[in-house]
């Protein structure tokens, strides 16, 4: 009896240490949530704007499935820009996975500060280049006069507009393919099936243990994902490499 | 420990017992090791595709300020010197390894960002070539690309932690020193130089 339970003690151990690996490593920032392609931390803007700039941000993934969010953040908690800004894009993972095609235009208004973050398949287009050229011509100007909308407006239609030229020059955009792991699946019904029909014969400890492995194993896999089904926009899952430029006002 | 099951047939348990115990070894981590140390070595990689990049740029650079700046020859010289210093260490994959390499490699791109800094600080004398046009996107490049090496070096160091940490700590101590014996702990950078590698570039 007592072996059987350390044997189950010990397969739980193992498996809860899997999940724990798992889990990302939290740093000392903290992040905004993502309530949807505008996230106003920093109350910079109307409810009319953040619902038309919406609209726009919202064409655009439609059109190219680029992914471009604005946030305007309260503090940037004591870092860099740069720093908080593609911790950011890499949380709330924006962008295609697999084109990792996510763009953001993060305005901290307390620190002046003005950022295009690029995610890394759009760093070819969105060259760090063009991105000073947007901010120094097109956002900057009006955010010195403080109408922080007129400037992220305008930025944001300068980023669609190279975004939508990079698409314009793709002749077709494939519909995308769904990846859902069809033969892992099956494997682990049959296993399942198996152990089921095993137990059922025998019923005993490494049964248990097998089937709580599995059990725990499907759980922490479906816990990743579960938190993000809540809001109607949501990172496609792209990532961030530190492309892009800042400016200051 | 496996009575309950000592009424079934041999090789039906055999059977069972196979993917039981790689279930067990793989949810004890014992491919971790691997898994971790192709991840730092992705990383790692990520971080000479920067330093590379960097290095692309810097002829440009040094082309487009002597169009304005001659008389600033010795900081020109010392950024081409440091260049051909930087691209003259050999490295690859192997370098993580190996510590006197990777701190040869380390002090030589620091030396760079130094000499790289200090051109684009004395550049800010030249109005003609602030507002050059090539010289402005050459600029916000080089920047973006000290970013980039920035996010790539915290990236890789991240990964070699988790690494190191796996080889040190138990169940991973165990499979390295049984399967793994021949993985050695990688080099990280050390905080000292990265905040070196950082030019200030003020507009």
């Amino acid at each position: 009896m007592i072996r059987r339970a350390a044997l189950v003690l010990l397969a739980w151990l193992c498996v809860a240490g899997v999940a724990w690996a798992q889990a990302p490593a939290s740093g000392t920032l903290t992040f905004p949530a993502l309530t949807g392609r505008v996230v106003d931390e920093g109350g910079l803007l109307s409810p009319a704007d953040r619902a038309a700039l919406t609209v726009d941000l919202a064409a655009l993934e439609a059109k190219t499935t680029d992914q471009l969010v604005v946030v305007t953040l309260k503090s940037l908690q004591g870092t860099t820009i740069e720093d908080y800004g593609y911790q950011l894009g890499r949380q709330w993972k924006i962008g295609q996975k697999d084109k990792d095609s996510g763009v953001l235009l993060i305005v901290a208004a307390a620190e002046r500060k003005v950022r295009i973050e690029v995610g890394y398949g759009l760093e070819g287009t969105l060259t760090d280049a063009a991105t000073r050229i947007i901010i120094e011509n097109d956002i900057l100007p009006a955010f010195k006069t403080g109408e922080y909308a007129q400037g992220i407006r305008n930025g944001t239609g300068q980023i669609a507009r190279l975004l939508g030229a990079d698409a314009a020059a793709v002749p077709a955009q494939q519909a995308p393919i769904p990846d859902t792991p069809v033969l892992p699946l099956i494997l682990i019904g049959v296993f399942a099936v198996g152990m089921l029909l095993f137990c059922g014969v025998t019923g005993g400890a490494v049964c248990q243990v097998i089937m709580q492995m599995l059990f725990l194993a499907a759980l922490s896999g479906r816990g990743g994902s579960s938190g993000e089904r809540s809001s109607s926009f949501s990172g496609g899952g792209g990532s961030f490499g530190g492309g892009g430029s800042s400016g200051s006002w | 420990m496996f009575g309950s099951i000592a009424g079934a047939p041999r090789r039906f348990r055999i059977a069972l017992i196979i993917p039981l115990l790689s279930l067990l070894l793989t949810g004890c981590g014992y491919n971790n090791i691997p898994t971790e140390e192709e991840q730092a070595k992705a990383k790692w990689s990520e971080v000479l595709n920067q330093y590379q990049r960097r290095s692309d740029l810097i002829p440009n650079l040094v082309e487009t300020v002597k169009g304005y700046a001659k008389q600033e020859s010795s900081v020109l010289e010392a950024v081409t010197a440091a260049r051909a210093a930087a691209t003259s260490v050999k490295v690859d994959a192997s370098t993580i390894t190996d510590p006197e390499t990777f701190k040869k490699f380390q002090d030589a791109q620091a030396q760079l960002s130094g000499s790289l800094g200090r051109l684009l600080a004395v550049s800010e004398a030249y109005p003609d070539l602030k507002s050059n046009q090539n010289y402005l996107a050459l600029q916000s490049q080089l920047e973006g690309t000290e970013n980039r090496i920035a996010v790539a070096r915290r990236d890789y160091i991240e990964a070699v932690r988790v690494y190191n940490t796996e080889l040190k700590t138990f169940p991973g101590s165990l499979y390295a020193r049984i399967f793994y014996s021949r993985n050695k702990p990688m080099e990280e950078f050390s905080v000292a130089d990265s905040v070196k590698t950082v030019p200030t570039v003020k507009f």
